[in-house]
């Protein structure tokens, strides 16, 4: 069994290493080919242990070898396969071949084909490292390794300038790689001091023994690490007010919004809170847990309104990216585990089906990305309207869509543990997701050609590409229907949660709710958008239109008053400190040393008479030294 | 009487005039000679010392000296020969081509 784990840990890695070998040379089809069939074989290898775990129960524990070992501290190369990290490891994989097939396709004409396809595998074999590892040290590498990895890839068109904000809310793709970068650095800070807390008090890294060794730790231990650990899930996760990297890594490629940006790397944080689940659900940090709820669904309204008003294809995916993961964390943080792990699955194929999508709309729209700018898309690109037509379905959460079991089951839960502030605001965002979803799919793909006026002449994308899609297509129609047998398998690991009696027996009424806010919201986008675009300058100008297509004038605030307050300090630090105090010491030595050199250089006479003079000099003197120790002594 | 300091200050007077004549002298061959008073007086010494402690080993040594600077004035001499014949002086002054 072993075997297999190593072989979906390490065939992406191969796969990257493979890829980079080729990294400078031109482009080459066979390097996309064989990274994914490798990360197929790596899928292949996911699914047989998913298997393998569902059929014994039992999970599969190896340790590879020993890592760090320095007088108490032993960590190792460890891996366990369990049900929770079996479900990440397929969707993972799962995603991630889907992804790399279809970017054989979609970066077609970059030149940079072959970096591409390193860069990529990479992320995967870091997310794997992530979620496979069997302590808080190897969790912590993946953590680090694939936001190294979304760096790489949000800047991978490094080259393109920078532009004002008012033409790209993102400057560039290297500003964008940058922020998402810096931003996760200051969330990561808080999570090591929550492994190290950890670490303090448990004198050890591993989960079986930390987990256990919980209950007999403080009070306020446990809450600042529960408090610490999510801090960095906030980062990783985009929650507010971490979460402004989020929307501007739509810079990078569409496959790798698709395959970071959406479907995995973003729902770390969710698989962190879910993994240390036996520390949340303690009554000690009941609190945090709450706070991690309401954080979850505010996020989740607060991005979504956002998505009402934005233009930008990516961008609107990308807020409903955010908004998802409110979700998630909403039902994490009222204990419903195994529930927010089953959105997180849902929610992986769907959205990435959705942004793959997108990436089909921009090669066809020669890279524009205003959804006024085009309209009328589906005569041309019908395949590609259906799968945007499913995934939107799906994320609306129309029965009997994947999206609905899943999403549903979280605002069941809110409703369950009498949190009805809570319940309310996940209907109404409910209600919201399906009408800015399906805004975005009328005004892409219905009413009038408004792209002819800007001279573009859409196309399908490739045959293979559209099939590589089906299976993300085909998981968003069905995967709901696997939610109990997906909680019988989980909930061998997770804590079950049930609905109450009297939840049970409303439950019919809360879905029929839910389902109408969700239909509402489509009939309104229909009514508005299927027939074209008809712009309201009116309600354009008002304020609230305005504060949302801002987003809040929250990365305006961060820019006034962090970004440049620091550029100012930092400014002054080098003109002040590092100047005048640090490079004139070091200039000073030098100087020194140059000045001195160049006036004992007339020593140098070519005279041999001179030169013994000075060793006699010499010899004089360490006489005299000799003498003098001799004197002393 | 005559003791062992009346040879070391013997010593020491021909090692200070040898070495004035290597501070002082600007000819190569003058330089010479002032080095081998200088080897001498180290040679005087030896056997001055070797004499009063009843000790030999310094008699060898300062014939061991007087062998190695035989031979060294060998080879100087014909070093000083081939310099002369190059450069038609040997008067350090003219000789400066290392100069810095």
């Amino acid at each position: 069994m072993e075997k297999y784990v190593y072989i979906a840990l390490f065939a992406p890695l191969v796969s990257s290493l493979f890829a980079g070998l080729f990294g400078m040379s031109k482009r080459r089809t066979f390097v996309g080919v064989i990274a994914s069939m490798l990360l197929a074989t790596s899928f292949f290898a996911s699914a047989y242990l998913a298997y393998t775990v569902a059929d014994t129960e039992k999970p599969i524990h190896i340790t590879m070898m020993n890592w760090i070992s320095a007088g108490d501290l032993v960590i190792p190369f460890g891996f366990v396969v369990d049900q929770i990290s079996v479900t990440m490891m397929v969707v993972v994989t799962l995603v991630s071949t889907v992804v790399h097939i279809y970017s054989i396709g979609y970066m077609d004409h970059d030149k940079s084909f072959n970096r591409f396809f390193s860069y990529l595998s990479a992320f995967v074999f870091s997310m794997l490292i992530l979620v496979m590892s069997d302590n808080f040290a190897g969790l912590f590498i993946g953590w680090e390794g694939v936001g190294v990895c979304s760096w790489l890839l949000i800047g991978f068109w490094y080259h393109k300038p920078d532009e004002s904000t008012d033409v790209n809310p993102s400057i560039s793709p290297s500003w964008a790689a940058n922020e998402a970068f810096i931003v996760n650095r200051i969330a990561d800070l808080a999570m090591l001091v929550g492994i190290f807390v950890l670490y303090w008090n448990t004198g050890s890294l591993q989960y079986d023994v930390v987990f256990p060794a919980l209950s007999s730790l403080d009070n306020s231990i446990l809450t600042t690490v529960a408090i610490a650990l999510f801090i960095g899930a906030m980062g990783k996760s985009a929650q507010f007010p971490l979460h402004t990297w989020l929307t501007d890594a739509m810079e990078g490629p569409t496959p790798v919004s698709a395959l970071i940006h959406a479907a995995t790397m973003v729902t770390a944080g969710v698989f962190l809170v879910i993994r240390a689940n036996p520390l949340y659900s303690m009554p000690d940090v009941s609190e945090v847990s709450f706070f991690i709820a309401s954080l979850g669904t505010f996020v989740a309204f607060f991005a979504a309104s956002m998505a009402l008003v934005n233009r930008d294809l990516k961008r609107i995916i990308a807020y409903s990216t955010l908004s998802q993961l409110g979700y998630m964390f909403a039902a994490a943080g009222l204990g419903a585990y195994w529930i927010a792990l089953f959105h997180l699955a849902a929610h992986a194929f769907f959205k990435a089906l959705l942004f793959l999508g997108a990436g089909n709309v921009m090669h066809a729209m020669h890279d524009e990305l205003d959804i006024f700018k085009m309209g009328g898309l589906k005569k041309v690109m019908r395949g590609t309207y259906l799968y945007m037509g499913i995934a939107s379905i799906a994320l609306a959460g129309i029965p009997p869509f994947a999206g609905f079991f899943s999403k549903d089951a979280i605002i069941e839960t809110a409703f369950n543990e009498g949190t009805l502030v809570l319940w309310g605001i996940l209907v109404v965002t409910a209600g919201m997701t399906a009408f800015y979803s399906f805004r975005q799919v009328f005004l892409t793909f219905d009413g009038d050609e408004r792209y002819k006026a800007f001279d573009i002449h859409p196309h399908e994308m490739y045959k293979f590409v559209l099939i590589a899609m089906s299976p993300l297509a085909l998981l968003a129609m069905i995967a709901g229907f696997f939610q109990g047998s997906f909680q019988e398998f989980i909930t061998h690991l997770l804590p079950n949660y049930e609905m109450s009696h009297h939840t049970h027996e409303l439950a019919l009424y809360l879905g029929g709710l839910v389902l109408l806010f969700a239909v509402g919201g489509i009939a309104l986008a229909y009514k508005k958008y299927a027939n074209g675009l008809v712009r309201n300058e009116k309600l354009e100008n008002g304020f609230i239109y305005q504060l949302l297509k801002n987003q809040y004038y929250i990365p305006a605030f961060y820019a006034e008053f962090i970004s440049k307050p620091y550029a100012m300090i930092s400014t002054m630090l080098w003109k002040s400190v590092d100047m005048k105090i640090v490079d004139a010491t070091v200039d000073g030595i030098a100087y020194i040393f140059y000045k001195g050199g160049d006036k004992t250089r007339k020593m140098q006479t070519g005279n041999l008479s001179n030169y013994l003079n000075w060793m006699a000099v010499g010899l004089v003197m360490m006489l005299l030294v000799a003498t003098f120790y001799a004197l002393i002594a | 009487m005559i003791g062992l300091s009346h040879y070391l200050i013997l010593s020491g007077l021909l090692f200070s005039i040898g070495l004035m004549g290597v501070l002082r002298r600007r000819n190569l061959l003058m330089l010479f000679f002032a080095t081998e008073i200088m080897l001498n007086s180290a040679n005087v010494a030896f056997a001055a010392v070797s004499y009063f402690y009843n000790d030999l080993t310094g008699q060898m040594f300062a014939f061991f000296i007087i062998a190695v600077a035989a031979s060294e004035v060998a080879v100087g001499l014909g070093l000083l020969i081939v310099l002369y014949k190059k450069f038609g002086t040997l008067d350090l002054d003219d000789l400066a081509s290392m100069k810095g």
